[in-house]
């Protein structure tokens, strides 16, 4: 042991050490809102890099056998407006816009040609809920060769019916389970569930997987990203 | 474990005091980091938890309670995520410099509960809680207090964990699984934080039990009157 000291210098050792901890203090800047909008953003930006950094192209989301599956009648219905923007099925195309070889609009027939997967996968919501449905449809990677997509691009943009609308980072465009869903539980889509077709990627956030679509176009820039995103939700949101 | 210690002389009486050295500096800043870090993250959590307040199906959906907005943080489901999604880091950051720095430091041997110390907890639940005697104290921190401590670090990994499941149940689905999968990993995530909160209930109560003297060491390091020997 040391030999004493007094208790002044005892006094000042310990503001000492008290002062080491001012850094914490650094975490104050979350209470001021300017910096706390800047702080919050760079965080969920964050976020979003290491959650592309972890996507890995050839890992599959998990599949369920068919006694797993949530009834039809159980599958909720989200939506932001209304449950049905009146798509009139009998005419209705798919606009394709933007790098791509073979601009122009896609009928159902051109889509149901190409080859048809069903998957029973998880389908989470950012609320917190899931459940587990049987999608089919044709992968988004074949139908992007179909157009002749410069897959370099970066991002597959979708407008939909009822002016949602979304975005999707190339790689999760090209897995093998991103699909163009045509068909859930073996029938067609029900007008409620997106008819005529929707996106189903169980590697991403229901909100990602937008219903009704109109348009699809391949993009190098985002002018926007999408309905939810805009608003302050996760750009990225890989599960 | 020899703890550093001085001897203090009063200026005005020549009175000595003992003062030891209990809490090194990056464990304090890790403390009060945390601190905050666990506010905004259980406060987040329960934002985002209001968004789908239940652990059982969509349709038909059973709130489990109506929690009160009053007690959340966020504002919306969107600001929640925000909040939760940027401060995870800093606690996980947190956590991994406390963790690193007791592993290599040594100074673990104060908090980390091993089986030398099983035999001294019983009688520390019975004093605490049973009126039973004030066994010797030898250390900084006794066995309950290192079970304590330990588990709380243990509560802190398991729910880092099971948010990686909830966050990332497909890039890491085998972890997903050890925990039942998306669906049950939130269950646990939900049930854990209760825990790390049942865990500063009772570290509060012991905070406000033992004082000034004991609540300044966490700030300044120093301990004036331990009752411990310090070697």
């Amino acid at each position: 042991m040391d030999s004493p000291i007094e208790s002044r210098r005892f006094k000042s050792v310990n503001r000492r050490e008290l002062v080491k901890l001012t850094p914490a203090l650094a975490l104050g800047a979350f209470a001021i809102p300017k910096v706390q909008n800047y702080l919050l953003k760079a965080g969920l930006g964050f976020s979003d890099w290491a959650s592309a950094a972890v996507f890995r192209s050839g890992h599959l989301a998990p599949t369920f056998s068919h006694s797993e599956l949530t009834p039809f009648n159980r599958f909720p219905i989200n939506d932001y407006d209304v449950d049905d923007p009146g798509v009139d099925l009998e005419r209705w195309n798919l606009t394709v816009t933007g790098a791509v070889q073979k601009p122009g609009a896609y009928t159902q027939v051109q889509i149901q040609s190409l080859p048809k997967i069903t998957q029973n996968t998880r389908h989470v919501c950012v609320e917190g809920w899931d459940v587990i449905g049987n999608f089919s449809g044709a992968r988004l990677s074949d139908f992007l060769k179909m157009i002749g997509a410069d897959t370099a691009a970066g991002f597959v943009t979708v407008q939909c019916a009822d002016d949602y609308y979304e975005s999707l980072d190339m790689a999760t465009a090209l897995h093998p389970q991103t699909l163009l869903c045509y068909e859930m539980y073996g029938q067609p889509l029900t007008r409620e569930h997106g008819a005529p077709l929707r996106l189903t990627i169980p590697t991403k956030v229901g909100y990602k997987q937008a219903k009704y679509l109109t348009d699809l176009k391949v993009t190098r820039v985002l002018e926007k990203v999408g309905y939810w995103e805009d608003q302050g939700y996760s750009e990225f949101y890989g599960l | 474990m020899a703890t550093r210690a001085i001897e203090i002389e009063d200026t005005k009486t020549g009175e000595v005091t003992e003062a030891v050295y209990e809490h090194p500096f990056i464990v304090r800043l890790c403390h009060w980091v945390n601190l905050v870090s666990l506010f905004v993250l259980v406060g987040s959590g329960l934002q985002i938890f209001r968004a789908f307040p239940s652990f059982g199906a969509k349709i038909p959906q059973k709130d489990l309670i109506h929690w009160p907005k009053a007690f959340a943080l966020g504002g919306w489901l969107g600001g929640a995520l925000q909040w939760h999604l940027t401060f995870m880091w800093i606690y996980i950051g947190t956590g991994l410099l406390y963790i690193g720095y007791q592993i290599f430091s040594g100074n673990y041997k104060q908090v980390l509960f091993v089986a030398r110390d099983l035999p001294g907890v019983w009688p520390m639940v019975r004093h605490y809680f049973f009126f039973g005697p004030k066994p010797p104290v030898r250390e900084a921190y006794n066995p309950l207090q290192k079970h304590a401590y330990t588990s709380a670090i243990g509560l802190g990994v398991l729910s880092v964990l099971t948010g990686i499941a909830i966050w990332k149940p497909v890039q890491f689905s085998l972890l997903a699984w050890t925990m039942g999968g998306f669906h049950y990993a939130r269950l646990w995530h939900f049930i854990i934080m209760w825990a790390i909160l049942a865990f500063v209930f009772g570290h509060l109560v012991m905070v406000i039990l033992h004082g000034w003297n004991n609540f300044v060491s966490m700030l300044t390091g120093w301990k004036k009157d331990a009752e411990y020997p310090s070697k």
